[in-house]
């Protein structure tokens, strides 16, 4: 297997592993946003903590989970150490003037990525390691089967256990359930009633965006796709889904919850 | 014109450099930048100065020989344009006009505004050739090659070796000038028998030379003096990549 | 007349067609286990050079190269635009061997070796063949094939091109086969080195001594066969189309080393340059010829007229080629081009600021491709403005690098208005005088290329310098080296401590320390702009006695004026430019005397040495078939003091003429 390493460890290998990585980071965001955007519902949270649930317990979502933070692991490190090692080839003495002829952004990748690393850590002891291992509350939502509307909720006392995550338990006349399941939302909910958290938030989706709209044209340049026809599609990808409108979807959730934290 | 030259001074490769400051009157802008540095340097060699040393040799944009970085840009401030075709007329009168040295590892500094890039020629030497002695060939015509084919071949070939790639890369990578060899020689049918291990052999050696990685960022197009398409680096890349999942080497 | 004892061409017995094809199977052949203790230097690696040492080296010798660029792929050889001839007759338009041979021999004003032209002509296809298989891309039609232009002083279309970058496309192709071999260790390569003398052993070249021109070092390098691919001396010009760093002083040491140097005055001015603008003009940029095959060259029909070209009307344009060479028109030989710009605008009908330039015009050209492409896209009656865009768009696929070129340099649009030209040194015919083996005068010491004085004569084709350069390099010195090499097996290694090698090292140590110590006042590039002036006035494109005499005086004068005056900066043990720079003035100014006691002594016009005296009544020039048809070789014995040997030329298989093009 020595062809692999010595593959790997080319500066085209090493190009190929940020553009892979990079790419299922990428595709983990749609996913992660398109389970977020559940925070919108009007449904005091029921919606996003079922998606919570379902994100934790299905083992196929499990497995890839450990992939994820293996990638972000590997993106970030390979990302530092070839930042590093193409610093060196520039050697000692730099240039006294530059005047660029390239974006920003594509220049800035390991700034932008570092960003990027920091809010992942304060992101995940904030909610995954809290829903994981912390003492999260339990709430009870009523659900009338006829109309599929919640007709009540109640957070339960302080201290109460659950065996699993969620219990789903049908009243006796089959016209409505409960549904008992670690509430999240609330902690999301409080969470973004601090202005400097609401902020890094906003900020890191701004680092996300620069980071993307380069970073996905990028991945594509290195695995080796760059083709007239094909070109726009990834630009508009990038530029547009990838660089904007997903980050802004990421971004409008904390000052949502803000914004309805002042008008209450 | 009237014109203030900071230019980069360096003995050679082991001692340290420094920038000095000239004052140069009388430009024409009708001059080549190349012309204006001969004024400069009839001025030192009256005073009894040190002319600076600068690579130069066509002056006509094809040997790629020169290699000023004018200004924070590599051949300077026009596109597609090595610095020996740069004119004055591209300045104004009273411009302070900062000149560097290509700067990379791989391109170690001779003197002053001179460096060395024997490493593309020896990442030429680790493959960028079709194996074919002398009275080896079949008659030219008896292989077509699409006009496209061709057209495109020319463009990647049309690469002047002159590193402006590299200066330009923040990362001081070369996979311009590499993918270019490698495009010219991978898109025309000549080329075909050793296209892997052309790929894998010459990337290999790039990197043995110490230059770093390519981030996409497009400097090196946005500044090669032949407006080299950075459709080759994909393309080698796809090379590199293609052969080494399939090269028999393993 | 004679041809001189000291001159043997060894040219092979037999028919012409057959001379080549005989000698290439009987030349002695060196076995491969040989080969490997034969050490090759070739100095210079453009074409010749490039194509000499890994052809060598495929071979099995062992080659070291020298270049004094960065990189062999720099070599001028590099800037070549228009294209490469070959006899391929591809275009079904009646070309043939015979015929490029009889083109060559022609457009060279009848003063080259039949033998060696037939020879070029016979291997021409074969470079086609070879440089497409290296990759090299030339342009090609829809279906696939070479598509061929045409270039002047020829009927057919035989040139071989990629866009106006045809030098760099073959020197890239022969580049990469040279560092295929380095790669392999079979050559060595030496960049950043110049050749500064041949050393001679027993009347033998036995190596070369080089500086290290990064650190200053003096080498010695043995070789039991030195190549001078270095390239032509069109700089002693000063202002020329080559590179700055091009010079004579490899082939200017050989020569006073005993290899003598042939037609020294022919050089060839070629008509279409970019104009001199300023006084601090360092080089001259050539337009490619490929530009006439679709331009019109005139000038205006008044005197000091100074309109716009746009409004002078097409009655009061001269097309002045038109006119006096209808069978030919703007095609004519580059000579002819040249000479005829020159009387016009000496007659005072030049444009420009200088009025030292004429019109090279493209607006029909234009105007013919757009109403074509406006035929070809069903566009019926278009606009001209219509046609004007396609008709440039034409104009842009086939010569869009040069236009820009010129629009870089002068700051004119081309598209708009017409270029204007001038002539400028391009090339010399002239060089080392060579036998048929392409080895000089002193055995072992061969000159290929430009360096030697080579196929064309007194004049030289468009698009045929590269096919020589490649020739020579690929398909004749490694067969014709074999003559030589097969008696030297038995030298065995070449020691370096050879007292001759210590003896030439210290005199080229002693000049590099006696220009260093001079510590005059000016620069050596003043004294170079200044025989360039000397050069250019009396014997450029038009030379007569007088003038002749006169610049052999001046050259002289500022020759000591040099050794008494010249200020080089810098030390001996560093990178030092303005060094290298002095020591080629220095031979310049002796090689300048030469080209004008040669041109002296030809009393006839040919080609591209033109003297004023010899001329037929409507300007064209008058040759001396009965007293000139040789090859002038001179001997150098002393400072100003050269011998003068004669080959002469035979001519079996053409009829010669007074040079038609009319």
């Amino acid at each position: 297997m020595s062809w692999l390493t010595q593959t790997l460890s080319s500066s085209i290998g090493k190009k190929l592993v940020m553009a892979l990585t990079g790419l299922f980071l990428t595709s983990f965001l749609a996913v992660h946003v398109a389970g977020n955007l559940q925070l919108f519902n009007a449904d005091e949270g029921l919606a996003f903590n079922l998606y919570t649930v379902f994100m934790t317990t299905s083992p196929i979502i499990k497995t890839i989970s450990y992939g994820l933070y293996a990638f972000i692991l590997i993106h970030a490190f390979q990302g530092f150490y070839l930042a590093y090692q193409n610093r060196q080839a520039r050697g000692k003495v730099t240039y006294s003037k530059v005047d660029n002829q390239s974006t920003w952004a594509s220049r800035n990748m390991a700034l932008l990525g570092t960003v990027l690393l920091v809010f992942i850590v304060v992101h995940m002891a904030q909610f995954w390691y809290d829903y994981k291992f912390g003492q999260l509350p339990f709430k009870k939502y009523t659900i009338e089967l006829a109309e599929g509307k919640i007709v009540n909720t109640e957070t339960m006392p302080e201290g109460y256990m659950l065996k699993s995550k969620l219990e789903e338990q049908l009243s006796d006349d089959q016209k409505t359930k409960t549904i008992i399941v670690k509430d999240l939302y609330m902690i999301v909910d409080r969470a973004f009633a601090n202005l400097p958290l609401v902020l890094l938030y906003v900020l890191s989706m701004v680092a996300v965006s620069y980071h993307l709209v380069h970073g996905f044209r990028s991945a594509f340049q290195t695995l080796g796709i760059n083709h007239p026809k094909y070109n726009p599609l990834l630009d508009f990808l990038g530029v547009w889904v990838f660089g904007i409108i997903i980050p802004a979807a990421f971004a409008a959730m904390p000052v949502y919850f803000y914004i309805m934290h002042l008008l209450h | 014109m009237h014109l203030t030259l900071k230019v980069w001074r360096q003995k050679n490769n082991d001692s340290e450099g420094r920038f000095e400051t000239y004052e140069l009157d009388g430009i024409s802008s009708d001059m080549s930048f190349l012309e204006m540095f001969d004024v400069l340097n009839e001025k030192l060699i009256a005073e009894n100065k040190e002319p600076v040393a600068f690579d130069h040799d066509c002056r006509e944009g094809i040997c790629g020989m020169c290699s000023m970085y004018i200004n924070g840009r590599p051949h300077g401030p026009l596109q597609g344009v090595a610095t020996c075709q740069l004119h004055m007329r591209s300045f104004n009168d009273g411009d302070t006009i900062v000149v560097e040295p290509w700067r990379a590892v791989a391109f170690p500094v001779i003197k002053d505004l001179v460096v060395s890039r024997t490493a593309f020629d020896r990442i030429v030497a680790s493959g960028g050739f079709v194996s074919v002695n002398t009275g080896n060939a079949q008659d030219a015509n008896s292989l077509p090659v699409p006009k496209e084919a061709a057209d495109h071949a020319f463009m990647a070939a049309a690469c002047i070796g002159c590193g402006a790639c590299v200066a330009a890369c923040k990362n001081s990578s070369a996979m311009l000038f590499v993918s270019a060899k490698i495009s010219q020689l991978a898109l025309l049918p000549q080329g075909q028998a050793e296209r892997k291990i052309r790929a894998e052999k010459m990337v290999a050696q790039m990197d043995t030379e110490g230059f770093g990685a390519c981030t996409n960022t497009g400097a090196c197009s946005a500044e090669c003096p032949k407006e080299i398409s950075m459709e080759n680096i994909a393309r080698m890349n796809r090379e590199y990549l293609g052969a080494k999942l399939t090269s028999s080497a393993v | 007349m004679a041809t001189s004892s000291r001159l043997n061409a060894k040219i092979p017995e037999g028919p012409l067609q057959d001379k080549w094809t005989k000698y290439r199977s009987s030349v002695p052949l060196v076995n491969p286990s040989n080969k490997r203790r034969l050490e090759v230097i070739v100095v210079g690696t453009g074409l010749a050079g490039a194509s000499a040492a890994a052809t060598l080296a495929e071979l099995g010798y062992k080659v070291k190269a020298f270049c004094f660029q960065d990189s062999p792929r720099r070599a001028h050889s590099i800037a070549a635009q228009g294209g490469i001839n070959a006899a391929k007759n591809y275009q079904n338009d009646g070309d043939s061997i015979y015929r490029l041979f009889y083109d060559t021999v022609k457009g060279g004003d009848y003063r080259s070796r039949e033998a060696n032209v037939y020879r070029l002509a016979e291997v021409s296809g074969s470079i086609i063949d070879q440089c497409v298989a290296q990759g090299v891309p030339f342009a090609r039609e829809y279906g696939g094939l070479l598509s061929n232009r045409s270039f002047g002083g020829v009927q057919v279309q035989r040139t071989f091109y990629a866009a106006g970058q045809t030098g760099q496309q073959l020197l890239l192709g022969a580049y990469s086969a040279l560092e295929r071999q380095v790669g392999m260790g079979t050559v060595q390569m030496y960049t950043r080195h110049e050749m500064l003398d041949v050393v001679v052993i027993d009347g033998k070249c036995q190596g070369v001594i080089v500086r290290n021109l990064v650190t200053g070092e003096i080498e010695r390098h043995a070789g039991h066969a030195v190549l001078l691919c270095s390239g032509g001396y069109g700089n002693v010009f000063y202002l020329s189309t080559n590179a700055m760093g091009c010079n004579v002083t490899a082939a200017w040491k050989a020569h006073k080393r005993g290899a003598f140097f042939g037609n020294p005055c022919f050089t060839q001015i070629h008509p279409t340059c970019i104009p001199v603008s300023s006084e601090h003009q360092s080089k001259l940029t050539l337009m490619s010829e490929s530009l006439r095959n679709d331009g019109r060259i005139w000038v205006p029909k008044k005197k000091d007229d100074t309109r716009n070209p746009s409004q002078i009307l097409e009655e009061e344009r001269d097309y002045y080629l038109e006119r006096r060479y209808p069978a030919f028109g703007n095609l004519v030989p580059r000579d002819i081009a040249s000479r005829a710009a020159k009387e016009r605008c000496d007659a005072g009908y030049g444009v420009g600021p200088s009025k030292m330039a004429v019109y090279l015009d493209y607006s029909s050209a234009i105007e013919r491709y757009g109403r074509a492409e406006a035929n070809k896209n069903n566009i019926h009656s278009p606009t001209d403005e219509q046609v004007r865009a396609l008709g440039k768009a034409v104009v842009k696929e086939k010569y869009g690098n040069l236009f820009d070129m010129y629009k870089q340099i002068t700051g004119e649009d081309p598209y708009e208005v017409p270029m204007r030209i001038y002539p400028a040194v391009h090339y010399t015919m002239g060089g080392l005088w060579v036998d048929y083996n392409l080895m000089t005068t002193v055995p072992g010491l061969y000159a290929l290329g430009e360096a030697n004085f080579s196929d064309h004569g007194a004049n030289r084709l468009g698009a045929s310098a590269l096919m020589q350069g490649l020739a020579d390099g690929y398909f004749v010195i490694p067969y014709t080296i074999g003559s030589y090499l097969a008696n030297e097996i038995r030298t065995g290694a070449i020691a370096t401590s050879h007292p001759a090698f210590e003896k030439t090292e210290q005199e080229v140590k002693d000049r590099i320390e006696k220009l260093l110590t001079i510590n005059g006042h000016t620069s050596p590039e003043q004294f170079h702009r200044r025989l360039g002036h000397i050069m250019w006035n009396k014997c450029g494109m038009a030379r007569n006695e007088q003038g002749l005499r006169e610049a052999i005086e001046e050259i002289r004068t500022l020759r000591q004026e040099f050794w008494q005056d010249v200020r080089v900066m810098g030390t001996a043990n560093e990178y030092n430019p303005e060094l290298d720079k002095a020591s080629r003035v220095a031979d310049f100014l002796e090689l300048g005397e030469l080209m004008c006691l040669d041109a002296l002594d030809r009393n006839e016009s040919c080609g591209g040495h033109f003297r004023e005296e010899y001329q037929t009544e409507e300007g064209e020039a008058l040759r001396d078939d009965e007293n000139y048809m040789y090859v002038s070789a001179w001997e150098y014995h002393n400072d100003s003091q050269w011998e003068l040997h004669k080959e002469d030329l035979e001519y079996d298989n053409i009829k010669i003429a007074q040079r038609s093009y009319k």
